[in-house]
């Protein structure tokens, strides 16, 4: 920002990249909360954090200046659709919640010979977890292999090579890695025997 | 154009790049943005090789490191990221939109001529002036920080001549599925 004579003399420097402060709770450069679904959450978390900065943007003189060409009218229909955006992404939220607590990770043993077992993990993405990545984490924990494949029912699953269900519970316990924020209730543990006639 | 972006299915593969390409990259970079070669050594240094994203419609992305850093869509002008673009504003050209703009904008509409040439908005003097096809950075009233990059669709002189219809091509915004992308 200050401007310096020595580039006259020296080599031409690089412009240093900008710092720009971007808002935890919805990502935009903090002066765009509001235009954001969660401003009353980013106001929250940016009046914790740094009360001066929050004044800065959302003092009462901040807000007058803020309104600029606009006109009052204008204004207020923006603030009406922020609160519509607001209350849409919360409903939105709880929804995926509801839905998260009802839903279930289903680990499968897959008897596919005498001795060969494979272990389906299906499920996971309903809990925010990339299945490519999961994948990636298993194949490397369990040195196999691991993809993600499309079950019967279309649906997207991890196959991992290998009878690795109990492991595979305990780090969907312990949220190793990419598994987190997945509660142990809503982990199903399930067998797939070959049916055999008679013993 | 990242308005619904899932990279599951709308990324077909990475691969890395050719350096004779590589080589051209760099020297597109340097003739369609306002940049000096430190300030690209910066973002992207010589030795380091850059990955090319495939994706769906025509459109590469580049990055470093995982990082998205610029992209193309056929042979249209790079573009760089919304996040590197805020690191370096200077890199592309500025046009302005008043606040009542915003939304739609963030929305993913592209900018209408009324939106720039208002009160609120911004377009750069005659004797600057950007003719169609280019990358310009879409800034905002009030706003300190570009709120997304668009391609101009007409000149700018002729924005504020003709005054109706689309001046600028939204490409990327705030808040687009690029954005939320930040390691790919
Ligand atoms: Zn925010």
């Amino acid at each position: 920002m200050a401007s310096t004579s020595e580039e006259t003399s020296v080599a031409i420097q690089p412009t240093p990249p900008a710092q720009v402060r971007y808002c935890e709770v919805c990502s935009f450069p903090l002066e765009y909360c509001e235009f954001g679904s969660s401003l009353t959450k980013c106001k929250e978390a940016l009046q914790k954090d740094d009360p001066e900065l929050y004044d800065h943007y959302y003092s009462e003189e901040a807000l007058q200046a803020k309104l600029g060409t606009l006109s009052l009218d204008a204004q207020a229909k923006l603030e009406k659709e922020t609160a519509k955006k607001e209350a849409k992404a919360v409903a939105k939220a709880d929804a995926a919640l509801k839905k998260k607590m009802v839903s279930q990770v289903t680990i499968k043993r897959i008897e596919r010979n005498k001795r060969k077992h494979v272990t389906s993990v299906h499920g996971l993405e309903t809990f925010g977890v990339d299945l490519k990545k999961a994948a990636k984490q298993f194949a490397q924990k369990f040195a196999t292999g691991a993809s993600v494949t499309k079950n019967t029912q279309g649906q997207d699953e991890i196959v991992v090579q290998g009878d690795v269900s109990a492991e595979i519970v305990e780090m969907i316990e312990e949220g190793q890695g990419v598994l987190k924020g997945i509660p142990r209730d809503n982990i199903v543990e399930v067998e797939d025997k070959k049916k055999k006639g008679g013993d | 154009m990242f308005k619904k972006f899932q990279p599951s299915t709308d990324i077909s593969g990475q691969t890395s790049v050719k350096s004779s390409i590589q080589r051209s990259l760099r020297a597109n970079l340097l003739s369609q943005w306002n940049i000096n070669p430190e300030t690209l050594e910066e973002i992207w240094p010589k030795k380091e090789s850059i990955t090319l994203v495939k994706c769906r419609d025509h459109i590469s992305i580049y990055a470093l490191h995982g990082e998205p850093l610029f992209l193309q869509h056929f042979d249209d002008p790079l573009i760089p990221t919304l996040r590197l673009l805020h690191k370096y504003p200077f890199v592309l050209p500025k046009v302005g939109v008043d606040r009542g703009a915003i939304r739609f904008l963030l929305a993913g509409a592209p900018m209408m001529c009324p939106g720039l040439t208002s009160k609120g908005g911004y377009l750069p003097p005659a004797e600057q002036d950007i003719p169609a096809g280019k990358a310009v950075a879409i800034f905002a009233e009030g706003k300190e920080h570009a709120a997304g990059i668009g391609i101009t669709k007409v000149s700018t002189e002729d924005m504020k001549k003709i005054n109706k219809d689309v001046g600028v091509d939204t490409v990327l915004y705030l808040g687009d599925d690029l954005w939320a992308i930040q390691e790919i």
